[in-house]
């Protein structure tokens, strides 16, 4: 039986409660985002603690301070004439009502009375909003200050598209391969990760210490690594399952309007880009850089001169890319489906070619395609009135969203398509941005599930928290975010947000307690290394 | 039950405080002190608010006698007729009541009787009276002769030392006064500031 902490004193639904300090309860004790319930007439709340601060019963203490270097005055005035508040706000009833015995915790309609006893959330409680392990829950941390393990539902979580958002060097991709092995081991959906830095598919970086397993090592049966840069995956020892090759007849428009920004191409020549496809057909590429201006444009096109040049600059950029060919032999997008059909997880490493053209490029491209494919799929799927013949719920994990994502973009990227159009041809999206105010916000609204570190953009955290409720609480809890191994999540997957410190990634010990029982023996061997 | 120390006989009663005399001069019980008047039926607990050693007759005032004399004692050797024109009085805020084994800190139905014995609190009486703080409030709020914060933080001090921790029973107090005079700083700077002890 916990220790009770304190009382409402005041409050309304909209704005949290007042809970005032006992004076045996010190108020450094307190922690913004840590977990509290109320023991209301009726019914047992559930909350967080969002904001504390100090108070006194008469205001000539602020003006003329007490002698608080006598002990005796400063015990005796402690908790009675000078006092803490903590700020809470309850988000879910737990016990008393009718509806939570049978069906779990609800959503506040009201709040507690005057006077009811505040504690600190015990285990058991934790447990009740938000499940233990089982086959579709799966661990991702701790809340701040607890022991108990925290469940996040990972079927709700693939339901919808998600985010990862945080400051750069704040943990975003540890909490990504966490989130990937969870989807990997308890949901149906299969990932297809675009990993600009080498980070998800063999092995990953740690700052300050040995490099970190990732997904291929860790479920070598279930995760396929592709590569861009077949001579950089061989220098680091990855095994890989394929190489992806592009050809330039491979590329259409479309896949040249994302890059606008990044090609510094026109306008004009982002609509010369179509007048040309339609002219010269797959080969437009190679065609147009073979024009030369003052040699007279041929019948049909008419391009300004500084357009065209603009463009073949631009172009120019995209045939210098190691992996583009002219021509490429294998159908990297076929292969890759391959392997997600058969629920195998594909990463598709980038090598030496961070460039961010290539990544916008190629990730584009390939999605474009394979979502083409899905939707071919799930209306075939339909009309035939068969369920089984819809494919595996795909996720598609891409970084830097906000170059994909961004207001300018997101109407016209496959991206934006898959995130306005939620499920509803099996394909969502996982996006990881430290740059969450350049995202559309409408794409935002869509987003499922948000995971957040620490961000100290105002406007960004402004985007994250847009529209959701209690959001001026749940600032301050993301601002006070340690730099390190903390975050807040919230959203469709949780039954409320909730501050957290993600599992250890990255010791043997981790390593196991990832690992399928029935894959613990065999895969132990392995990691003792 | 122990024989317990008789310090007085009241002179005077009401329903707020009575009077008592002592037999001695100047065997008065110190400001601030427990004591206990009445019999099995109501006992009264009061705190000692005032002492005061006058003459017998309103109207004949002491005059001074040592021109003469070397020491105060050869005063009193010299005319010892002044134990019998002067007398030692106190005054007691009567603060609480016991009905049979009840005790309550409030005023209690009845005044104590003339003539009744007053009798010094044991140290086990002090402390069960310590319990509580509601006698703390009527101290406050009394008309009285001395300022109430002196009389708190003096009986304060005294049932402190019924207790084998002193300094927590002394917090307990200052918490308790501190909600009593949360909007009167001044007055709770005082009495904290009296209840020192060394």
């Amino acid at each position: 039986m916990t220790e009770r902490l304190g009382i409402v004193v005041s409050g309304s639904l909209n704005k949290g409660v007042e809970v005032r300090l006992d004076s045996s309860t010190s108020i450094e004790d307190m922690a913004v985002g840590r977990f509290v319930t109320i023991e209301g007439e009726k019914r047992r709340f559930f909350g967080m603690i969002t904001d504390v601060s100090l108070g006194v019963t008469d205001q000539a203490l602020t003006v003329i301070p007490p002698d608080v270097s006598d002990p005796f005055i400063a015990e005796v005035l402690a908790g009675t004439s000078t006092f803490g508040t903590l700020h809470v706000s309850p988000s879910l009833v737990i016990g008393g009502d009718a509806d939570t015995i049978l069906e779990g915790p609800q959503p506040v309609k009201t709040i507690p009375g005057h006077f009811s006893a505040v504690k600190l959330a015990t285990q058991e409680d934790v447990e009740l909003v938000f499940g233990t392990e089982d086959e579709k829950r799966f661990f991702i941390g701790n809340p701040l200050d607890m022991e108990v393990k925290l469940c996040l539902n990972l079927e709700e979580l693939v339901k919808r598209s998600n985010g990862i958002f945080g400051k750069s060097g704040t943990g975003k991709t540890f909490l990504t391969r966490i989130l990937l092995i969870g989807m990997l081991q308890k949901s149906r959906a299969v990932n297809l990760v675009f990993d600009m830095h080498n980070e998800y598919g063999w092995a990953g970086t740690r700052e300050g210490g040995p490099p970190v397993k990732a997904l291929k090592q860790l479920f070598p049966s279930r995760v396929a690594v592709f590569t861009l840069d077949e001579e950089n995956a061989r220098h680091r020892g990855v095994s890989t399952d394929g190489v992806v090759k592009i050809g330039y007849d491979e590329i259409e428009p479309e896949d040249i309007t994302l890059l606008r920004q990044t090609l510094n191409l026109t306008d004009l020549a982002v609509e010369a880009v179509y007048q040309l496809y339609r002219k010269f057909g797959r080969s437009w590429i190679q065609d147009t850089l073979d024009l030369k201006v003052d040699q007279g444009l041929p019948e049909g096109l008419s391009v300004h001169e500084g357009t065209l040049l603009n463009l073949q600059r631009g172009l120019a950029t995209v045939r210098r890319l190691p992996f583009i060919e002219p021509h490429s032999p294998a159908n990297a997008v076929k292969a890759i489906m391959e392997h997600l059909d058969r629920g195998t997880n594909v990463v598709l490493e980038f090598g030496r070619y961070r460039d961010i053209t290539a990544y916008i490029l190629v990730a584009n491209m390939l999605s474009r395609r394979i979502y083409a494919h899905y939707q071919s799929r799930v209306e075939k799927a339909d009309a035939a009135g068969n369920e089984n013949m819809r494919p595996q719920p795909l996720v598609i994990t891409i970084e830097e969203a906000h170059k994909f994502l961004n207001p300018e973009v997101a109407g016209q990227t496959i991206f934006g398509t898959i995130a306005r159009e939620m499920r509803k041809y099996n394909v969502t999206l996982l996006v990881i941005d430290q740059r969450p105010s350049g995202i559309d916000s409408e794409v935002m609204s869509q987003m499922g599930t948000k995971v957040t570190c620490l961000l100290d953009n105002d406007r960004d955290i402004d985007s994250v928290l847009a529209g959701v409720s209690g959001r001026n609480e749940l600032k301050s809890v993301l601002a006070k975010l340690a730099a390190k191994q903390q975050a807040l999540i919230f959203g469709h997957a949780v039954p409320m947000p909730v501050a957290f410190q993600p599992r250890e990634y990255g010791s043997a010990q981790s390593y196991r307690d990832f690992a399928p029982p029935k894959d613990a023996e065999k895969d132990i061997e392995k990691l003792w290394d | 039950m122990a024989e317990t120390e008789r310090v007085g006989e009241v002179i005077e009663a009401s329903t707020a405080g009575f009077t008592a005399q002592c037999y001695e001069l100047y065997q008065l019980p110190p400001l601030g002190n427990l004591v206990k008047t009445g019999d099995s039926v109501a006992e009264l607990y009061g705190i000692v608010c005032n002492a005061a050693t006058t003459s017998l007759e309103p109207g004949r005032r002491p005059i001074a006698r040592g021109r003469d004399e070397d020491s105060e004692e050869a005063i009193y050797q010299s005319s010892p007729q002044l134990a019998k024109l002067l007398r030692s009085e106190f005054g007691v805020l009567v603060v609480g009541h016991k009905e049979g084994d009840k005790l309550y800190q409030h005023l209690p139905p009845r005044p104590a009787r003339i003539h009744g014995f007053v009798y010094q609190c044991s140290p086990g009486e002090v402390k069960d009276f310590g319990k509580s703080f509601d006698f703390l409030n009527i101290i406050l709020n009394a008309h009285l002769p001395v300022p109430a914060e002196e009389l708190v933080a003096a009986s304060l001090r005294l049932m402190s030392q019924a207790h084998d921790d002193r300094r927590a029973f002394l917090v307990a107090a200052g918490k308790e006064l501190a909600v009593l005079l949360s909007g009167d700083l001044n007055r709770l700077n005082a009495i904290l500031g009296g209840l020192s002890y060394d």
